[in-house]
């Protein structure tokens, strides 16, 4: 994964306030949408860790872990976050950054039991995880 | 058709999740407004797309919303939690966003345009609305079943497209209750099964589904009721990685049973058939 180009290439903040329609500077560190996601055990940083990094413009921060990746988009953060922040938005405008440079996460030929799943699963990972 | 509803199966209805358009179908036949499938529809993509620019990922459910008004239809039907979801979001996307809707319409080949004026349903909210009619109609009381309602998110977030409270919901509570069986509450019902991830990150969604099954059975259910073919699969298949083995049903499923109608359950990984002989609900 070439971060380093990506994030040379593109004002990182801008680009996210830009696709995901919110204001990263609304944010206050609050936790809350840490403290009510169920997926937080499996993240490399907490997400409004990942807020952090952006504003300060630590964006290999972002990019070299997880967060966006093992958020599912349940908006459970979004309904909960005191500042109104759509946090799902803001995970979703990274993982675009990403996927729109090329980058895919998902790969076809690494999933092992396509026959036994459900076809909304297959079609709302690779919805998530590819370009 | 008078009575009926203009269903939108969606693509897991028609293959992994064959029971719960059946027994959703026999059950709706049953009370006199059967499900219709819509002559034409597409898939909706699954998740939503959240980014502001990309109007691309919403031709698909706009292009479903063109079918129903082609139809004359203003309200659509869906069975699938996930379907729901994304049809509604970019359903409700195109109502608040004129220029949203005029580059769409743009876009389409769709003669006429999109007006806007579909409504999304999911079968739940019209579950709801005929509980009382369902009450009356049940021969089979599930009066020995305890079950645990499970929301999952798809339903109940983001808070545009919730059909009950988003932290508190109680539509599958009521529907159960009339159905007579005992309402088990799990604290973990609007938390996620894992969705996706289990194409790839299939000990994610065991945690999950560990966390999820743990509350439900220590609170005394004897089986899960939901409303979504992912989270069905989820909490039926991965419970194989707990120490449980708790049925995981379709609400139509249970519906059915108690309105004495002959189903199949052949999607299921857990017996569901064991609880359902042993509490007398089924010979």
């Amino acid at each position: 994964m070439n971060l380093k180009k990506l994030t040379r290439d593109i004002d990182f903040a801008d680009k996210v306030e830009e696709l995901s329609g919110q204001s990263l500077n609304a944010c206050i560190q609050c936790g809350t949408c840490a403290a009510g996601c169920p997926f937080v055990e499996d993240m490399d940083i907490l997400p409004e860790r990942v807020f952090k990094h952006i504003i300060l413009g630590d964006i290999e921060k972002v990019l070299e872990h997880n967060t966006m990746w093992i958020c599912a988009a349940c908006y459970t953060c979004s309904v909960r976050c005191p500042r109104d922040i759509d946090i799902a938005k803001i995970m979703e405008a990274v993982r675009q950054i990403v996927l729109r440079a090329n980058i895919d996460r998902a790969e076809v030929d690494e999933v092992d039991n396509m026959e036994e799943l459900p076809q909304l699963a297959v079609v709302g990972c690779f919805r998530k995880e590819t370009g | 058709m008078e009575d009926s509803y203009l269903y939108y199966p969606g693509c897991t209805l028609k293959t992994k999740a064959k029971d719960y358009e059946s027994s959703a179908m026999k059950v709706m036949e049953e009370l006199g407004r059967p499900l219709v499938e819509m002559d034409d529809w597409y898939c909706c993509g699954a998740m939503q797309s959240l980014t502001e620019d990309d109007i691309m990922h919403q031709i698909a459910p706009i292009r479903t919303m063109c079918c129903a008004q082609e139809q004359g239809e203003e309200k659509v039907v869906t069975l699938c939690d996930m379907c729901y979801n994304v049809l509604k979001q970019a359903n409700e996307r195109m109502k608040e966003n004129e220029d949203d809707l005029e580059t769409m319409n743009d876009f389409l080949d769709e003669d006429p345009d999109y007006e806007g004026e579909v409504e999304v349903h999911h079968l739940l909210e019209i579950l709801l609305e005929m509980k009382d009619e369902i009450e009356d109609a049940v021969t089979n009381s599930l009066d020995d079943l305890n079950i645990a309602p499970y929301y999952g998110c798809m339903l109940l977030r983001p808070d545009n497209v919730a059909i009950d409270e988003t932290e508190d919901p109680e539509m599958m509570e009521e529907i159960l209750g009339s159905l007579g069986a005992e309402v088990i509450e799990n604290p973990k019902r609007t938390e996620c099964c894992g969705s996706y991830h289990t194409v790839n990150r299939s000990d994610i969604v065991e945690k999950r589904v560990e966390d999820i099954v743990s509350y439900a059975v220590n609170e005394g259910a004897d089986a899960i009721v939901l409303s979504c073919p992912l989270c069905q699969f989820n909490l039926d298949f991965h419970q194989r990685a707990t120490e449980f083995e708790l049925p995981v049903f379709y609400i139509t499923e249970l519906i059915a049973l108690a309105l004495g109608l002959d189903i199949e359950m052949e999607n299921h990984k857990i017996d569901p058939i064991s609880l359902l002989e042993e509490k007398g609900i089924k010979e």
